[in-house]
């Protein structure tokens, strides 16, 4: 690389880079450093301790936590199963009718997420469309299907689908063409095509897809609350009403940093593992 | 080579819709044989492989591997493998583990795999240290090699090709040619390779089936191909070629052929059939010079249009007095002629081969 392309590279860049200083960078050092304030301050003028990652063991913070990372994952899980077989046939199959489906999952994007989730709640709850039917077809009737932990994850899975569909579509048009048919073709069943060279070839579509539902979801709000009710807290919940009813910023900061400090080593821990030079076998040795 | 066809093609019928990319086609491949499927784009040809290896289903008709009904497997469980266009080696997997594939899908040991990967590395001329390289770092050549290793690995029956060495060189691609005859005869395997080159087709096989919308044109030996073809159009496709219609009445003694005149009687100890739309064929290296004094059963004149030097050959291309063009070659040392010089060519009755083709 020339002197020149790399100037022009840092003068490109740099926009991006003030950009991510101010709106990312600044306040994240600023919660870090209100995690190590002690409890209810509202500056950085203190001895640091440890006193809000304290609570978040002993008042049971955790479970938040643990919640949040659970039905990540399983809402994870879930789409990729869901997702992995319609992004095969948008690449594979549907040909014209591809673009169709893509403007479809586009345009619910363009409705609010919570917009969406109280249409939801409006279909699951007790008297809405969908237990109103049934009570007016067999007069018996029942408590709706809102406030429990199996709708919170199907709404994380309602929400983030494109998330993991697009990423997905990538991955699945990065494989070769004629991979696939030279592994049949060699013998290969279509489960062992699927195995072998289908998902490694993919891997990094699904490895982007599986990162950004998941850490979307982990960090999610809104599905908890409106579909959820109080059935479980989540930790950003937590986070949210430790910064605004508890008045307990330390606190907040070091609920915020545990997620953070979680999701962001999981996020680079499965990046470190997958060199997507090797997947893609671009990567001169 | 056992004369007993390995593979049979009966009345195989392909149509998409309205359109027909086979009409019908017969073909015997006898065990050992290295045949070669011939024909410009649009002839069929990828049709007729992707019929072979299960890629589609045929509208008709049958192919049997000895006794056994071919079309009616699918694609991975046929005892045949194909050497696509695009290679098609797995870029995450090293060499040795492309070489390897068939045997990890049928559950060899790695011992036996890795074994028999070595051997085939030694076969295709590869080093031995090129089993842990990837596939990235390999030239296009070497690429090619491991495609096929991987597909011996197979142990096929028949080892089809999709026309495997179009994206590379021309040196490369002469190399390679030469190597994969040389390889045929190694291993004694039936391969059934598919291009749009007629001179790989020359260099390579046994025999040369011409396919052209759809059907084969002619089946045979390259030589037979080249001095014997059945139509105008396999003898223009093997390469340039002087083809001087018969029109109108024959009466021996004289031909309404392209400026063309003939000694008495030399049309009729041709085979020329009534009826038929006969064509002479006369190759450019059958076609001579003639000084003022020689003679020629068959003699055209004419002016040197331009001349292309083929290295140890010179090809002239000739204006004959009747606006026809005709090519000539001959020894670069032999004659040295510019554009625009008068000349006498000629050929006799054995230089030429007769088509008789039934009217369209």
């Amino acid at each position: 690389m020339s002197v020149r392309e790399r100037r022009l590279g840092a003068f490109c860049a740099a926009p991006i880079t003030l950009f991510l200083a101010l709106g990312f960078l600044a306040p994240l050092l600023v919660v870090a450093a209100f995690s190590v304030m002690p409890s209810r301050v509202f500056d950085l003028a203190h001895v640091p301790d440890f006193s809000a990652f304290v609570e978040f063991v002993q008042q049971g913070y955790w479970k938040s936590l643990a919640w949040s990372i659970g039905m990540a994952a399983i809402a994870t899980l879930i789409l990729f199963v869901v997702c992995w077989p319609l992004a095969w046939a948008m690449v594979h199959v549907f040909g014209r009718f591809t673009q169709i489906i893509t403007a479809l999952v586009v345009v619910t994007l363009i409705v609010s997420e919570n917009i969406r989730l109280f249409g939801w709640s409006l279909t699951l709850m007790k008297g809405g469309m969908i237990e109103g039917m049934w009570r007016s077809w067999t007069g018996a009737g029942f408590d709706g299907l809102l406030y429990n932990v199996p709708v919170i994850v199907f709404g994380l899975v309602y929400v983030y689908l494109p998330f993991m569909l697009f990423p997905l579509v990538q991955g699945i048009a990065m494989v070769p063409a004629d991979a696939p048919h030279a592994a049949a073709d060699l013998g290969a069943t279509r489960r062992q095509v699927l195995l072998e060279i289908e998902l490694p070839l993919a891997s990094p579509g699904i490895l982007v897809g599986s990162l950004l539902s998941f850490v979307l979801a982990a960090g999610a709000v809104a599905e908890s609350k409106l579909l959820g009710g109080q059935a479980v807290i989540v930790i950003s919940d937590d986070v949210e009403t430790a910064f605004t009813y508890g008045q307990n910023w330390p606190l907040g900061s070091a609920l915020a940093i545990v997620l953070i400090v979680l999701v962001g080593s999981l996020a680079l821990f499965a990046l470190a593992r997958l060199d997507l030079d090797t997947v893609m076998g671009r990567a001169e040795r | 080579m056992n004369a007993a066809p390995i593979l049979r093609i009966e009345n195989l019928c392909k149509r998409y819709g309205d359109f027909t990319a086979l009409h019908g086609i017969d073909l015997e491949v006898p065990d050992g044989e290295f045949l070669t499927i011939v024909g410009p784009s649009g002839s069929g040809k990828t049709t007729l492989i992707k019929l072979l290896v299960g890629m589609e289903q045929q509208s008709e008709g049958a192919i049997w591997l000895r006794d056994e009904r071919l079309d009616r497997l699918p694609a991975n469980r046929r005892p045949t493998c194909m050497v696509f266009q695009s290679l098609a080696l797995f870029p995450h997997r090293s060499v040795g583990e492309n070489i390897e594939f068939p045997l990890k899908i049928r559950g060899e040991k790695k011992p036996v795999r890795e074994q028999r990967a070595r051997e085939l590395l030694d076969l295709l001329r590869l080093p031995q240290d090129y089993y842990k390289k990837r596939i990235d770092a390999c030239s296009g050549g070497e690429r090619q090699r491991i495609a096929l290793a991987r597909a011996l690995a197979f142990d096929p029956e028949i080892l089809f090709f999709d026309e495997p060495l179009s994206a590379l060189d021309y040196r490369l691609r002469k190399t390679l040619e030469k190597e994969l005859k040389a390889l045929h005869e190694r291993t004694g395997k039936t391969f059934v390779y598919i291009t749009h080159s007629l001179e790989e087709a020359m260099v390579m096989s046994d025999r040369i089936a011409i396919l052209r919308n759809g059907r084969f044109e002619q089946i045979g030996p390259a030589r037979e191909i080249y001095t014997r073809p059945q139509s105008r159009f396999v003898a223009r496709f093997m390469g340039d070629v002087n083809l001087f219609e018969l029109r109108g009445g024959v009466d021996g003694s004289t031909l309404q052929a392209q400026g063309l005149s003939a000694k008495p009687d030399a049309l009729g100890t041709l085979d020329i059939v009534a009826d038929r739309h006969n064509t002479l064929v006369v190759r450019p290296e059958r076609l001579r010079f003639l000084g003022p004094e020689s003679a020629a059963e068959f003699i055209a004149v004419g002016t040197i249009a331009a001349s292309y030097l083929l290295g140890s050959r010179v090809q002239y291309e000739i204006d004959a007095e009747d606006g026809a063009t005709l090519v000539v070659e001959s020894a670069a040392e032999a004659v040295e002629l510019s554009p625009g010089a008068p000349v006498r060519v000629g050929f006799d009755r054995s230089d030429v081969h007769v088509i008789a083709e039934r009217a369209a």
